[in-house]
Parts: C-alpha cells; sequence; structure tokens
C-alpha cells in the first residue's frame, strides 16, 4: 500500500514554524502550484524572485548574518547550477543555506539514487561528497524532518537540503 | 578639448580613499581585489563584508544584506568582471527595489585577479546603461576623481537603488592580505558589527 503523498500546506506550515521569513526562489514545476503559488499569497513570508539559484544562495547566506533565516525554493537542475557558491559560502565559509529542490522527473516511491533519471540520480551522491545533510520529503509525514533540519542547519552554521520527491 | 590631467584619473585606490572619508556606518561589500584594495584603506571598518569565494556574487550578498538590515546602507564594490557573471543580478535588484543599496562597480576592462586579460566586450559595454534597462532607480557613469568627489556624498544618502559604474585607470596593485579575508574571524567580526549596530 502506497502512503500517502506530502502536502504543500503542511510544509509550509513547518517552514514557518522554522522562523524562515524569506523565500527565495527560481520557479520549479515539481512545487509550483504546491508551493511557490501559494508562497505567493502567504503572508507569513516575503518572496524574493531571482534570476539564477546560485543569487539565492548568496542571499540565503548573507542574511544568515543579519540573523534572518531564508529558504532557498528552486529545482535540483539548478542546485547543481549553484554548487560552487553553495561550496563557497556554505561549506568553506560555513554559512546557512537552507535548500529546498525539487526532484524533477523522479519516480514516487523510488530513492532518487535509483531513478532513471540522471540528474535526479546524482543529487545525494553530490551533497554527500559535500557533507550537506539531506532529507526526502515525499510521503505524508515527512515534512516532520523540516524543522529540525532547518534549526540544525543554523544552530551548525552549515547547508541543508530538503529534496521534494513528488510533483506537488 | 584636452585629456584629463594625471592627478584626476581615476585610480581605484584614489577613489576609495575618498569614499573611506566619507564613509560611517555602512554595510561595505566589496569583491576580490576590490576588497584588497578597500581593506587595506579601511582595515578597521567591521562593517565590511568581504564577497569573495565564488565569483559574481557580490552584489546578491549586498542585496541579502539590505533587505534583511533596511535599516542600513549597504555599499557594493563590484568589479567588471565579477557583475559579468552574475547579470542577472541587476534585474532581481531593481525588482526588489531595495532604497538602501548603493551599486559601485570597478570598470577596469580586465581579469585583474587572473592574468589581466580583458573582460569580453571592453570596450563598447555600458554598465550603467545596463543597469537604467534593468531598472535601478538610477544609474550613471563616473570617470575622474573629481566627479566622484563631488558625487560621493549625495549617492550615500540616495534612495536607492542606484548603479555607478567607475570608469577605472590602473593603479598600483594592492597588498594582498588572503588569510585575513578569507578568514573565519573576519566573518564573526562582521556579525557581530551589525548586530550591534
Amino acid at each position: 500500500m502506497s502512503a500517502d503523498p506530502i502536502t504543500g500546506a503542511a510544509i509550509l506550515d513547518q517552514i514557518a514554524l522554522s522562523g524562515i521569513e524569506f523565500i527565495v526562489s527560481v520557479p520549479d514545476i515539481t512545487t509550483s502550484a504546491g508551493l511557490l503559488w501559494p508562497i505567493v499569497e502567504d503572508q507569513r513570508f516575503r518572496l524574493i524572485r531571482v534570476c539564477k539559484e546560485d543569487e539565492g544562495v548568496s542571499i540565503c547566506a548573507a542574511m544568515s548574518m543579519a540573523e534572518k533565516r531564508a529558504l532557498l525554493l528552486i529545482q535540483y537542475t539548478g542546485l547543481l547550477d549553484s554548487i560552487n557558491a553553495l561550496r563557497s559560502a556554505g561549506c568553506e565559509y560555513k554559512m546557512p543555506v537552507c535548500v529546498m529542490a525539487g526532484l524533477l522527473a523522479k519516480e514516487p516511491g523510488v530513492p532518487p539514487t535509483q531513478s532513471k533519471s540522471f540528474g535526479v540520480r546524482i543529487v545525494e551522491p553530490i551533497l554527500d561528497a559535500m557533507q550537506i545533510p539531506h532529507a526526502l520529503m515525499e510521503d505524508a509525514g515527512d515534512e516532520r524532518n523540516i524543522r529540525p533540519a532547518i534549526d540544525a542547519a543554523y544552530a551548525r552554521s552549515y547547508p541543508t537540503a530538503l529534496l521534494i520527491g513528488r510533483q506537488m | 578639448m584636452s585629456a584629463a590631467p594625471s592627478s584626476n584619473a581615476m585610480r581605484r585606490d584614489l577613489s576609495f580613499k575618498i569614499l573611506a572619508r566619507h564613509i560611517r556606518d555602512q554595510i561595505i561589500v566589496p569583491v576580490y581585489q576590490a576588497a584588497q584594495e578597500w581593506h587595506g584603506i579601511a582595515p578597521d571598518h567591521a562593517l565590511t563584508y568581504y564577497s569573495i569565494g565564488a565569483m559574481g556574487q557580490a552584489s546578491s550578498c549586498a542585496l541579502g544584506l539590505a533587505l534583511a538590515r533596511p535599516d542600513k546602507r549597504v555599499v557594493v564594490l563590484d568589479g567588471d568582471g565579477s557583475l559579468l557573471m552574475n547579470l542577472g543580478t541587476l534585474v532581481t535588484i531593481a525588482n526588489q527595489k531595495p532604497a538602501n543599496l548603493l551599486h559601485f562597480v570597478c570598470q577596469n576592462g580586465e581579469y585583474e585577479a587572473n592574468g589581466g586579460h580583458p573582460i569580453p566586450g571592453r570596450d563598447q559595454v555600458d554598465f550603467a546603461a545596463m543597469a537604467r534597462a534593468a531598472g535601478y532607480r538610477r544609474a550613471d557613469t563616473i570617470a575622474t576623481l573629481d566627479d566622484f568627489e563631488a558625487k560621493i556624498a549625495g549617492l550615500l544618502v540616495e534612495a536607492g537603488p542606484v548603479f555607478v559604474a567607475l570608469k577605472l585607470v590602473a593603479g598600483p596593485p594592492p597588498s594582498q592580505d588572503y588569510g585575513f579575508i578569507h578568514g573565519a574571524p573576519t566573518r564573526a567580526a562582521f556579525k557581530a558589527a551589525l548586530r550591534q549596530s
């Protein structure tokens, strides 16, 4: 029996409870309807639309210096494109950058490393190589991992990645 | 009309010395060689956020600071090669309309830290026109120290986002202190200074 899918509303509630004020985003069809469009109307957040994902890495990192929490909402392809910014600001300078990335075309119920999509398969190994903790958000209840992950990122001052495993 | 006298030529070190005389509690975000230059000229300005490590990101870092601390004026000392790596930032910044952001680009036409190779389009690129077209509130180009001296006080209080391309001529290379600029204590000092400011 397959699990119920995670919902956008449940994710947004946990993001808000984590103290996130700013959502920095490039649109992703995986999370467009379930997260980004609702965020546009959600008074708990301020949405910053950026042209390219590495801008968002820098914005989130810099905001942490002012003790403001931000979340970068992007597609995994944008995560791959932002590796250098994440390497620098997040891993080497040890600044908290919380990334929520949609795994476009990942098959529900299939672990990312076993996806038919090459791009999806390499995401977790790359994060592991960068020692960036990651968690998969796919089924109802997975949202319970959001707040601990974000709190840990700011406590440890290091990036974290929350991977959205199905289109919502 | 004769060329500008050499004493009025827009050297980065001389222009930063003018800037330093006007800086009080503004946040400065310098990039790469501008960061080395600024560190040599204003080593005690704790509200300096050195934007290095990933080229092109200075203005994005500055936007994050400007949005998180709207009570603080943020001054970016960008590079032309750096800005070319992140041109979308002009549109992102213009769209956010941070009134507290002043964006300088040090236009020397070369990748100074990487062998002095020319930037693409060095003889025709017009950064101020790009910023204007992206939607900055105002954009300008300054090519002499006299003009910079005359305008800097006004620029530091003008509602932004404002963009200014500084057309530079070569000056002495700045001393290099990567240990300080890359160091964790420098970032910790900035964060502490920002908290108290």
